[in-house]
């Protein structure tokens, strides 16, 4: 019985820390960066990377909520006024689960706002972020 | 008598029919080409630029108007094939040697059909007149005779 319980408690815990938005493409995704990865991925440093302003990229667009406004579930805009749909999992529950689509999104958000690629630890602290929200 | 009644039936249903019922869909129909030159801006027709307007825009995605739209070759290929392909037939004679635009929104037909057109407010919601659907509803199926 005790055990039992045990091994539920566990598997509840493993169910909590879990990114609780993602689905199995979007796991696949992330597993694709945590393979590539020395350390682990943070949510706060996630969060903290989508907030800053950087230098080093266009001057028009110099932080990642310049499009994807502050909250991350918020609905962004493009510079030519399209909307853009969050980025936040509990959102758009569809997102970040093609990598080719991600990767071609970093490159050119990367190259915009920052003024050269990210790093793998900034792809995974920035999905591991949305994948919280 | 009769036929009078099935005439009239027959006007009042096709008034109550949604406009776009009787004009042609004109829009891009190639999925690739939808998904990729559609995420920053609704996808622009090709029929409204010549091959070599959309052959300079597709060598230089790295620049796109100041944006980064960079692509992967083989999807780059394509969409540039099609858009090629579905191009204005003419290349505009009025600009003589010089090179043809980039922008529609540049085209001396297009600032002649636009100008004294647009009130402020409108202007104002559309942010840009690149912004071809905030204006016209059906600008994604090619419809702009709309307002
Ligand atoms: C110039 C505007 C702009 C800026 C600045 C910007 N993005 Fe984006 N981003 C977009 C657009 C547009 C999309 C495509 C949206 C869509 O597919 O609905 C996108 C999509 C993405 C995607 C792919 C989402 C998916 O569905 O797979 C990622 C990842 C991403 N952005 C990360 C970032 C990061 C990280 C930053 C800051 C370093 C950033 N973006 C800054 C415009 C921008
Ligand atoms: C990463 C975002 C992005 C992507 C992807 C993108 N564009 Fe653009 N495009 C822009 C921006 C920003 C403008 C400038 C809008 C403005 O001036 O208001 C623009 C403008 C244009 C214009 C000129 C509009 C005018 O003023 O008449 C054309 C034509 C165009 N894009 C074609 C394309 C094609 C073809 C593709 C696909 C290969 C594409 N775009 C993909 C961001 C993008
Ligand atoms: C700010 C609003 C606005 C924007 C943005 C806008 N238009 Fe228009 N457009 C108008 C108005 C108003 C007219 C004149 C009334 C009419 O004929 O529909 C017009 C007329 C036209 C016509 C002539 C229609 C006809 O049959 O007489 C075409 C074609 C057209 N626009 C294409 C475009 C395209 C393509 C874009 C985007 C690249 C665009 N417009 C952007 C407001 C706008």
């Amino acid at each position: 019985m005790k055990k039992t319980l045990l091994v539920i408690s566990t598997a509840v815990m493993v169910a909590l820390a879990a990114p609780a938005f993602a689905g199995a493409k979007q796991d696949a995704v992330m597993d694709h960066y945590k393979k590539l990865a020395k350390g682990s991925f943070s949510a706060e440093r996630g969060k903290a990377f989508y907030s800053a302003v950087h230098t080093g990229g266009k001057p028009a667009t110099p932080s990642c909520t310049s499009c994807h406004t502050k909250s991350p579930t918020g609905t962004g805009q493009t510079r030519a006024n399209k909307p853009i749909a969050p980025m936040a999992l509990s959102k758009s529950p569809d997102r970040f689960g093609d990598l080719k689509k991600v990767e071609k999104w970093f490159g050119r958000n990367c190259r915009s706002v920052l003024g050269r690629e990210c790093t793998v630890q900034e792809k995974g602290d920035f999905l591991a972020f949305m994948y919280s929200q | 008598m009769k036929k009078t009644i099935v005439m009239t039936a027959m006007i009042v249903a096709m008034a109550m029919m949604p406009a776009n019922t009787w004009s042609r869909d004109r829009g891009v129909k190639d999925e690739l080409t939808k998904t990729e030159c559609g995420a920053c801006h609704m996808v622009f027709q090709p029929r409204f630029l010549p091959a070599v307007s959309w052959t300079n825009i597709m060598s230089d995605l790295g620049n796109h108007f100041g944006e980064d739209a960079s692509l992967d070759e083989e999807s780059r290929t394509k969409i540039e094939a099609y858009l090629v392909k579905n191009a204005r037939k003419k290349e505009f004679k009025y600009i003589g040697n010089g090179t043809q635009p980039i922008r529609i929104t540049e085209i001396r037909w297009f600032k002649r059909e636009h100008r004294n057109e647009v009130s402020k407010r409108a202007m104002k919601r559309a942010g840009t007149m690149a912004n071809c659907v905030a204006c016209h509803k059906g600008a994604e199926k090619g419809q702009y005779d709309d307002d």
